[in-house]
């Protein structure tokens, strides 16, 4: 028999996939190889690890939150299955406390006021536009990073090895002022200074509290961003896998049975 | 369509009264049910009915997706997120919808291959294959605008690539380009039309399709011997036959598909396409789908922009003469030595432009992308009007049941010496 481009594209695909948490094609097109975190949501039954997740959050908003937007998440989503899933109460107060007020309004006298979060808002952004942002980090514009895991090839490994990527620039590279030398980063010049150092943010679960694990926490938390539905996606993809097969085996035998008699 | 059963069949009184005023039940059976098909069939040809399954796929998750969507610069990608986010289930429908558009890639170019090498496009079946070429054109140009919708950054820059092409044109190529972009660059009504035309056209799309089946249903299946149906002996009634054979292959293809769908979704598109789109940052490599890649790889392996398009469009239009540039008298590939090793080099030609339009267009890419379109060509202009002259086909069998006796039928072969008539349904 015979195969197509097609499906051999799709077999050459296959193969090359790795059914991980990232997900992401296209490899980095760089002269290095990015780190490789064994996360919890690798693997076709990987879940995200709830304290991590929550750990992640608290990295974000201590260490990221400053610069780094994620403006499609709502504190609700703290508290949604297959997230941190943080109680209700402590989303409210998440939200509460999130070091920035949302914007509200207008008011009755026409004017727009700041006010506590509530878990239906969105997480405030740090800046009120692009040129706000830039003008604020000489000239480097911090992405959002609602769905940064998967805006960039290697997803949450890329996060991780940028995060601990940081490193004196070699004799011979020469860096401008407002840029760090990081081995992951495409061209190696960031804009984003070291953000996280061992002992910057406290946890109370016992989890170490190193650069290492701060960067493996956040990266988690900001796939889970990207992805927030990836728990109830893998369930219900593995409940739709069990229904086809077993369909597929009746279909087979039915043809089977059917043709039985027929000469092809 | 040709022939139908008479509407005095019909048992049912109200049956008989619509019937014989629209005679659609009737017809449906004809076309659907007992319509004389082929027994020898293979897995391949169960493609048409997979193809089928992903129209209306595509049609039912993009009615959904788009009571959702808002076709606007500043919205369009938020849309998508929210859609992803706080619609229910709609990380499904979207995950189905973008990696429909692959699936239904793969299915049509099977189908495609499938017809060349069984030589499905010869007579009498040249307008088939046209219809057919026509949609492959339109999928093309639907799944292109499709791409462009969540106004990421390939979504934008793969927009300004393409209608940029047709500044090519001499003269009139760039008014051309404002009146496509309705301004001065891709904008906001680029992002409306293209919505609009992704919209309207999959029903285009469907109305060919139907055309597509009508003109299969008059000379019936072609088969993998390329020998016609000659007695009743040679075929089966479609349903339950086909029915079920096609449905098996279905359900194994939605296996096919929900891997991707579930465990991959985002394997197949491109990371940048999270990043939304900003016109003043270029993409380090602006690359479209997979299945644009070797068009693409033509493209730019002319070295005139003007030559690039001209090559791109010709790669298909070269497909609408096909029935023409294949002189050999023979219809099916199996039977046809040299064609088949030609094929297969085909098939490796075209995998190869595939993975030369994924590469930056520089250096000993740009050599083996510019001799790969040579050799696609060649197949279609040289090879295959030759062959038909120089090459010593098998011998045919005398018919499709004297192929399925011999081994030859295509599909799984039954022991000679099996009961030979086909069991017919009530």
């Amino acid at each position: 028999m015979f195969k197509t481009k097609a499906g051999v594209n799709a077999l050459v695909l296959a193969a090359a996939l790795s059914v991980g948490g990232a997900q992401l094609a296209h490899a980095a097109e760089a002269d290095f190889e990015l780190k490789n975190v064994d996360f919890s949501f690798e693997g076709p039954f990987g879940t995200f690890d709830r304290g991590q997740l929550q750990r992640g959050y608290k990295v974000y908003v201590e260490s990221c939150a400053g610069c780094h937007g994620i403006d499609y998440l709502a504190f609700r989503n703290l508290g949604e299955p297959g997230g941190p899933e943080f109680s209700e109460d402590v989303v409210s107060v998440l939200a509460e406390e999130f070091p920035r007020q949302v914007t509200d309004g207008p008011d009755e006298t026409g004017e727009m006021f700041e006010r506590p979060g509530t878990p239906p808002d969105r997480l405030p952004p740090p800046f009120p536009n692009e040129a706000a942002a830039r003008a604020a980090n000489g000239g480097a514009y911090p992405p959002d990073l609602s769905v940064i895991a998967k805006a960039r090839a290697g997803g949450p490994d890329y996060i991780y090895s940028i995060l601990t990527g940081y490193e004196e620039p070699p004799a011979d590279v020469e860096m401008r002022p407002g840029q760090y030398y990081n081995a992951y980063f495409p061209g190696h010049a960031i804009g984003m200074p070291p953000p996280l150092d061992d002992g910057l943010v406290s946890f109370d679960d016992g989890a170490p509290e190193t650069l290492d694990q701060y960067a493996k926490d956040v990266s988690a938390f900001l796939m889970w961003t990207a992805e927030p539905k990836l728990e109830a996606r893998r369930r219900l993809g593995f409940e739709v896998m069990v229904f086809l097969i077993i369909f597929a085996g009746m279909m087979y035998f039915s043809y089977k049975k059917l043709w039985r008699d027929v000469e092809h | 369509m040709s022939g139908h059963h008479p509407t005095s069949e019909l048992e049912h009184p109200v049956a008989r009264w619509l019937d014989s005023r629209l005679p659609i039940i009737s017809a449906m059976k004809a076309q659907f049910i007992d319509f004389p098909t082929p027994k020898n069939l293979n897995y391949f040809w169960t493609f048409g009915g997979i193809l089928m399954l992903m129209l209306v796929v595509q049609i039912i998750s993009g009615v959904v997706l788009a009571m959702h969507y808002t076709p606007h610069v500043d919205r369009a990608f938020e849309s998508v997120e929210m859609i992803m986010r706080d619609v229910n289930y709609g990380w499904l429908i979207r995950y189905i919808h973008a990696n429909g558009a692959s699936m239904f890639f793969v299915a049509v170019y099977i189908h495609l291959a499938r017809g060349l090498y069984y030589g499905s496009y010869k007579a009498p079946r040249e307008v088939l294959w046209g219809i057919g070429v026509i949609i492959l054109i339109l999928m093309m140009a639907i799944a292109f605008m499709g791409y462009v919708l969540p106004w990421g950054q390939m979504s934008f820059w793969g927009a300004t690539v393409i209608t940029n092409l047709f500044s090519a044109i001499p003269l009139v190529g760039a008014p051309i380009v404002e009146w496509l972009w309705g301004g001065f660059a891709v904008g906001n009504p680029t992002l409306n039309r293209f919505f609009s035309l992704h919209y309207l056209l999959p029903f285009v799309l469907a109305g060919l399709v139907f055309l597509h089946v009508w003109a299969l249903h008059v000379p019936g299946n072609n088969n993998p011997t390329g020998v016609p149906v000659k007695t009743p002996k040679d075929a089966i009634p479609f349903h339950p036959y086909y029915t079920v054979k096609d449905g098996f292959a279905i359900v194994c293809f939605i296996i096919f598909f929900a891997f991707w769908v579930f465990y991959a979704p985002n394997y197949l598109g491109h990371a940048d396409n999270y990043i939304p789109a900003n016109p003043l940052v270029t993409p380090a490599h602006i690359v479209p789908e997979w299945y644009l890649l070797p068009f693409y790889a033509i493209l730019r392996a002319i070295p005139s922009k003007l030559g690039g398009v001209i090559a791109m469009f010709a790669a298909l239009i070269v497909l609408f003469f096909l029935p023409w540039l294949d002189t050999s008298r023979v219809r099916s590939g199996a039977f046809r030595p040299m064609f088949k090793v030609f094929f297969w080099i085909f098939v490796a030609a075209c995998i190869g432009l595939g993975y030369l339009g994924a590469q930056p267009a520089e250096g000993i890419y740009i050599v083996f992308a510019r001799i790969l379109t040579i050799y696609y060509f060649a197949h279609f202009l040289v090879v295959l009007p030759l062959l038909g002259i120089f090459e010593t086909p098998r011998p045919l069998p005398n018919s499709i049941s004297e192929a399925v006796l011999k081994g030859q039928g295509g599909s799984a072969t039954v022991p000679a010496g099996a009961a030979s008539a086909p069991e017919k349904r009530g």
